[in-house]
């Protein structure tokens, strides 16, 4: 092998490499020094409510901007054959399902529009009449697992569309007139314990349904009957079970995970 | 009077120094992710040799428990570590340090008798440039790891909006596999990058402090 040496060598005396090497090794543990300084400044910021400092709710809600930019109802989740589906969709999550006296025999949705104090009660049989989307997606949870699932129900657009909800106007629904929707829709089991937050563009994306089936068989109450709430285009956090409460908002509504430090569009 | 040799450039410097808290906050952060769903293993069958990661570790580092907090922490500081990584490669690019650290068709018979040599086998003394050829596959690896782990990070972080991206990857599954893979890459890069820095003694060590190493008079 041969000894090449292309790097610029010079004659100095001591003195300037003892300066030199002093004023690097200054600067290198200032720079250490005030890294770690930073760090604990960050690390001690006071928590807001929703578990998180200021400055980091700021960045992801940047985040959340970034994929508002990214998101597109026309970008839709891989559907898969029905064979794909998994024989026993993984149970995840109890929060909001442990009312003993909820019967799901006598269960009505209840469709609130606050701003015209509009309330609307609708029954599975007339939900069921809707037209019926049929969904084989991979479910992805939060916690990093995944797993494809056959659903079935109506798409949420769908929904709005016949009882003619979700616009400012309270006329009907069109998809190329977002300065007419609610911002925002929320939901809330029946005693009020799980509730998620959506923001409109995704509750209309194609995907998103009102889901009373899964992998071909009515919804089992440990999955959310009577109805529950798919969005493959979020975490499952969002797929809220037993749906009892839907409203329309202008704001955020509240989100139970959000509250307890996640980020609020859980956007895929 | 010494002869100094100018080695590194300061912005070189800044980056390698700013990339090791910047990596270390997003291992960190992935740790507390990774936890929650935590299947990877070397084995097969029902046989493993080794899981990521015993319950012991977890304990230790006070991990469980902690998803939320390590996904904002992720998320916040994947900009940061993206964009020294970009501003090196960049720079690299435009000050031609690129033409010492690509690997060239010598490089990998170089970097063989340099793996002999550190290990005691061969008495070839490897070449005295900036960066043998070991170096220069070492390091042009590693950043290609750190494009590696943005692409599956993002793969990972937006699949439906990116769904291109994660097909191309393999799909969700596998693309968080190799997220977690690479990862397992750069600890094993450190533990070598450590030892082979403790083996070249502090001359070189300082280098990337102050930027000159002092030349040795003729042995």
């Amino acid at each position: 092998m041969e000894d090449k040496e292309p790097l610029p060598t010079e004659e100095v005396s001591d003195q300037t490499i003892r300066r030199r090497t002093f004023l690097a090794f200054t600067v290198f543990t200032l720079a250490g020094v005030g890294s770690a300084g930073l760090w604990q400044i960050f690390k001690n910021l006071p928590k807001n409510k929703n578990r998180l400092s200021t400055p980091i709710r700021k960045v992801l809600g940047f985040n959340e901007q970034v994929n508002t930019l990214l998101f597109s109802e026309k970008h839709l989740a891989p559907t898969y054959p029905v064979a794909a589906a998994g024989r026993a969709p993984r149970v995840n999550g109890k929060v909001g399902l442990a009312a003993q006296d909820f019967d799901p025999e006598t269960w009505q949705l209840q469709v609130n529009t606050p701003h015209k104090a509009l309330t609307k009660f609708i029954t599975l049989s007339a939900i069921k009449q809707l037209p019926k989307t049929e969904l084989v997606v991979d479910f992805k949870c939060i916690e990093g697992w995944n797993q494809i699932v056959h659903y079935g129900g109506v798409t949420f657009a769908d929904f709005l569309k016949f009882y003619q909800l979700g616009t400012l106007s309270g006329k009907l629904l069109a998809l190329n007139q977002p300065a007419d929707w609610y911002a925002y829709v929320g939901l809330e089991t029946p005693d009020r314990q799980y509730y998620v937050g959506l923001d409109m563009p995704s509750v209309l994306h194609p995907q998103t349904l009102l889901c009373y089936e899964i992998n071909g068989e009515a919804l089992p109450l440990k999955h959310g009957a009577p109805l529950r709430l798919i969005i493959p285009t979020k975490y499952g956090v969002k797929s809220l079970k037993r749906i009892g409460t839907i409203f329309f908002s202008e704001t955020p509504p509240r989100d139970y995970w959000h509250e307890q430090g996640y980020v609020y569009d859980a956007a895929l | 009077m010494k002869q100094i040799i100018e080695k590194h450039p300061v912005a070189i410097r800044w980056f390698h120094w700013l990339n090791f808290p910047l990596l270390a906050i997003m291992i960190w952060s992935g740790l507390l992710i990774y936890w929650a769903h935590d299947v990877y293993r070397i084995g097969w069958a029902d046989q493993t040799l080794l899981h990521f990661f015993p319950d012991s570790f977890y304990k230790a580092l006070k991990i469980p428990f902690r998803l939320a907090e390590g996904m904002s922490l992720h998320f916040v500081g994947m900009w940061l570590f993206l964009l020294n990584g970009f501003l090196y490669v960049l720079y690299t690019i435009f000050s031609g340090e690129w033409r010492y650290l690509l690997p060239n068709k010598h490089s990998f018979r170089e970097a063989w008798q340099v793996t002999l040599y550190d290990l005691g086998i061969s008495k070839i003394h490897p070449p005295k440039r900036k960066f043998n050829g070991a170096q220069q596959i070492a390091y042009t690896a590693v950043i290609l790891m750190g494009i590696g782990s943005v692409l599956t990070g993002w793969a990972i972080y937006k699949p439906i909006q990116l769904r291109w991206l994660c097909s191309l990857l393999g799909g969700y599954a596998s693309a968080r596999w190799l997220h977690f893979a690479l990862t397992m890459g750069y600890v094993l890069f450190f533990i070598i990058h450590l030892i082979q820095v403790i083996r070249a003694g502090w001359n070189k060590f300082q280098a990337m402090i102050t930027g000159f190493e002092i030349k040795q008079t003729a042995k």
